[in-house]
């Protein structure tokens, strides 16, 4: 057993609003500079949907992540040899139309235009050329299904569903969407760090952050690619590729990320899961459909004496054990199964996980007017209005069983705490649902607490950092600066 | 008296300048060692120019360096004639493909408005100066044929006397002009390399094909 600690995530879907809070206090921290506006380390998308970049999700349009061949794990890019040879042109780099091009407004002409007739307005400028621009694309420009003939429609995990199934989902009486706000996974497995040729990322061993060092990137590229969730992004200014650095520079001052702090639903937990690294190639080969299982098991129980032992021997100390014990990640994702991962199929073993949002039902028009109660409203998973196998796409590598146990156990605990306090459900029936789970009073109570009621140091039970015992008082803090993921210490000047 | 200046003094200046341009460069600016690539800006030109360029001037490289080092086995390559045929036509082949890039690189580089924000100085520079060379190889190749048979007995002698510190300036004086030019240009390039992005060859990532998959770095021990 080669016990590691990683800093892990759980972002609870039923949470949030799609409020965009999140991405501003990103932006506003960490990318708001030359070469980098069009980033968005942390975005949120509308499902159904293409995302951003647009279709990252389709892997045999971006080649990112692994696949299995034969025996042996490998690169979807393909082997090193064949990574080299693609060295001048990467044909699996996406371009900035894929983002977008950035652009601000000539603001200025509206206090400094000529009199005239008619009003000034402010037209767009790219950000890149300087030059007038039409607007084609921007972030989130499928926003709340916006456009969705065109976006939500070719979302690639429509893929699996029949084409009625499809057409139901965009009757207008029917349309349905929910967001999923996205950052780096901090994988375990990261195909960022495995296609990088210069050797330039790496995984943080104390907290499991990954990291671009800015200094030894060489701009080649290969991480956009190799990553499945597109969350490394190239600095075109710069030279030099980025990405979500999980704010560690907040966390080691005892902080949660910018993100976690500002988000309005309260959606996101963060907390320490202890792993089994000697085990993580074997995972990543599961089949598809074992997929989330198997990363499950993983994760270690951090009261397990045998575990806390090896953790020990690892130099994991007992403040990051203590808070490993008390992680709310570990609950949502190995106690009580409801956090899954996105996309596992990618196999890149991401921390993030994602608590699935409780389906819509279906309003029936069967008398002629819409109905909502007609039949049970926390009602059978057939009848919702986004079909559960889009669901296994998203979250459980295509196995219906698992997404459907979550979804299940959800609302079973909404039933019990509504029998328990509105008491319009029998505590008879409140409980028959749960037993069916094997989910125990005490533990819906848990849930509905963790998910409803949480207080700050409930989400985010952040590790105590020990900088200053952990970093060696030798390091030059410049030279630190530049290794550790963010910024430069010299000007990056470019261009005429 | 300028001939001297040029084949026998600059080439040293030159490589003053390259080496220790170059180590001043990493030891204090390593952040801005990069391949710039500005494939993400535009991707279309770039394929058709960047590809030929780096795969052409990668195989004349190793060739040139064939004649320096070993012009024994060159003269002897050479000594059937269908070779020196072969030889010649796959160098000025080369020396076309890698016209072709260049000038697609330069035309992309003054056309695209997205990439003209990103275009220094020292990029156009740059470019016209290896334009220039790869223009003064084919005309050599073109025009004084055959260059592999004669390159081992001049350019190499002359490369060596320079080795050994007694430049013999009339190994290159003798030769036509445009053999001059072409002499006396590679070093401006090697004098410019390491104010350019011609540094991103210092760092060619060979060693990707044997390091770990994964790197996990622990501050606790910091040696790695
Ligand atoms: S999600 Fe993050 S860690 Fe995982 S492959 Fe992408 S960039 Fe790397
Ligand atoms: S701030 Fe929170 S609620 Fe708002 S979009 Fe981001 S994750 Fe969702």
């Amino acid at each position: 057993m080669d016990v590691r600690a990683q800093v892990a995530t759980v972002f609870h879907l039923d949470k949030c609003i799609g409020c965009h809070t999140c991405s501003i206090a990103c932006k506003n921290l960490w990318t708001s500079r030359e070469g980098a506006e069009y980033m968005w380390l942390n975005n949120v998308e509308t499902k159904p949907g293409t995302g951003y970049p647009t279709q990252w999700e389709d892997q045999t349009k971006y080649q990112g992540g692994w696949e299995v061949k034969g025996k042996s794990l490998k690169l979807r890019l393909g082997r090193r040899l064949g990574v080299l040879s693609n060295l001048f042109f990467n044909p699996n780099l996406p371009i900035m139309d894929d983002y977008y091009e950035p652009w601000t407004y000539t603001y200025e002409h509206l206090f400094n235009a000529p009199p005239s007739s008619e009003q000034p307005t402010a037209r767009p400028i790219s950000k890149v050329t300087g030059k007038f621009m039409d607007i084609e694309a921007g972030p989130n420009w499928d926003d709340d299904l916006g456009g969705s003939p065109v976006y939500a429609r070719n979302d690639p995990n429509l893929a699996d569903l029949s084409d009625a199934e499809r057409a139901a989902l965009f009757r207008l009486e029917q349309l349905v969407f929910f967001y999923i706000p996205r950052i780096c996974n901090h994988c375990l497995n990261p195909g960022c760090l495995a296609a990088c040729p210069s050797a330039a990322i790496y995984k943080r061993a104390e907290d499991g952050i990954v990291l671009v060092n800015q200094d030894k990137c060489r701009g080649w590229r290969f991480c956009v690619s190799g990553c499945p969730y597109k969350k490394v992004y190239y600095n075109w200014m710069a030279g030099k590729s980025e990405k979500c650095i999980l704010c560690y520079p907040r966390m080691e001052t005892g902080q949660a990320p910018a993100c976690f702090h500002s988000c309005v639903g309260r959606i996101r937990y963060l907390g320490v899961l202890l792993y089994d690294a000697e085990r993580i190639e074997e995972v990543a080969k599961s089949p598809e459909t074992e997929m989330v299982a198997a990363q499950r098991s993983l994760i270690l129980d951090p009261k397990d004496p045998t575990v806390i032992a090896a953790a020990r021997m690892n130099g994991i100390n007992d403040e990051w054990i203590g808070a490993a014990k008390k992680s709310p990640v570990y609950r949502f994702v190995k106690e009580w199964a409801l956090a899954l991962p996105l996309h596992a199929e990618f196999r890149t073993l991401p921390t993030l996980f994602y608590v699935p949002p409780l389906l819509p039902i279906a309003a029936s028009s069967k008398r002629g007017k819409y109905d909502l109660t007609d039949g049970e409203f926390f009602s059978s998973l057939e009848d919702s209005r986004i079909p559960i196998r889009y669901m296994a796409r998203l979250f459980s590598c295509g196995n219906e069983e698992i997404i459907k146990t979550a979804i299940k156990k959800l609302w079973a605990v909404r039933t019990y705490m509504r029998a328990a306090s509105v008491g319009d459900i029998s505590d008879q029936r409140a409980t028959s649902a749960m037993s069916e789970l094997g989910c125990t009073p005490e533990e819906a109570r848990e849930i509905a607490r963790l998910t409803s009621l949480p207080r700050w140091s409930d989400r985010f039970v952040i590790p105590p950092y020990q900088r200053e015992d952990v970093i060696q008082q030798l390091t030059s803090p410049i030279g630190h600066k530049a290794q550790v993921g963010f910024g430069s210490n010299v000007p990056v000047r470019r261009g005429p | 008296m300028i001939d001297l200046f040029l084949f026998g003094i600059f080439p040293y200046i030159a490589l003053v300048i390259l080496i220790g341009g170059s180590i001043w460069r990493y030891a204090t600016k390593q952040f801005t060692f990069s391949s710039l690539s500005s494939q993400f800006l535009e991707g279309r030109l770039l394929f058709w120019g960047s590809v030929p360029w780096h795969y052409g001037i990668i195989v004349i490289l190793i060739g040139h360096l064939i004649g320096i080092f070993i012009p024994s086995g060159v003269m002897a390559f050479n000594r059937i004639p269908l070779r020196l045929y072969i030889l010649e036509g796959t160098a000025l082949a080369l020396g076309l493909l890698l016209m072709v890039g260049l000038v697609l690189l330069l035309v992309r580089r003054s056309t695209s408005p997205r990439i003209r924000r990103v275009t220094s100085t020292m990029d156009i520079v740059l470019l016209v100066a290896l334009l220039l060379q790869v223009l003064s190889g084919i005309g050599t190749a073109v025009f004084y044929r055959w260059g592999s048979a004669w390159f081992p007995q001049t350019a190499t002698p002359y490369l060596w006397s320079l080795a050994t510190f007694s430049p013999k300036v009339e190994y290159v004086t003798s030769l036509p002009l445009l053999m001059q030019v072409h002499t006396a240009n590679s070093f401006v390039l090697l004098a410019i390399f390491p104010f350019t992005r011609m540094v991103h060859m210092l760092s060619i990532p060979i060693s990707y094909l044997w390091r770990p998959s994964q790197i996990v770095v622990w501050y606790r021990r910091q040696a790695r």
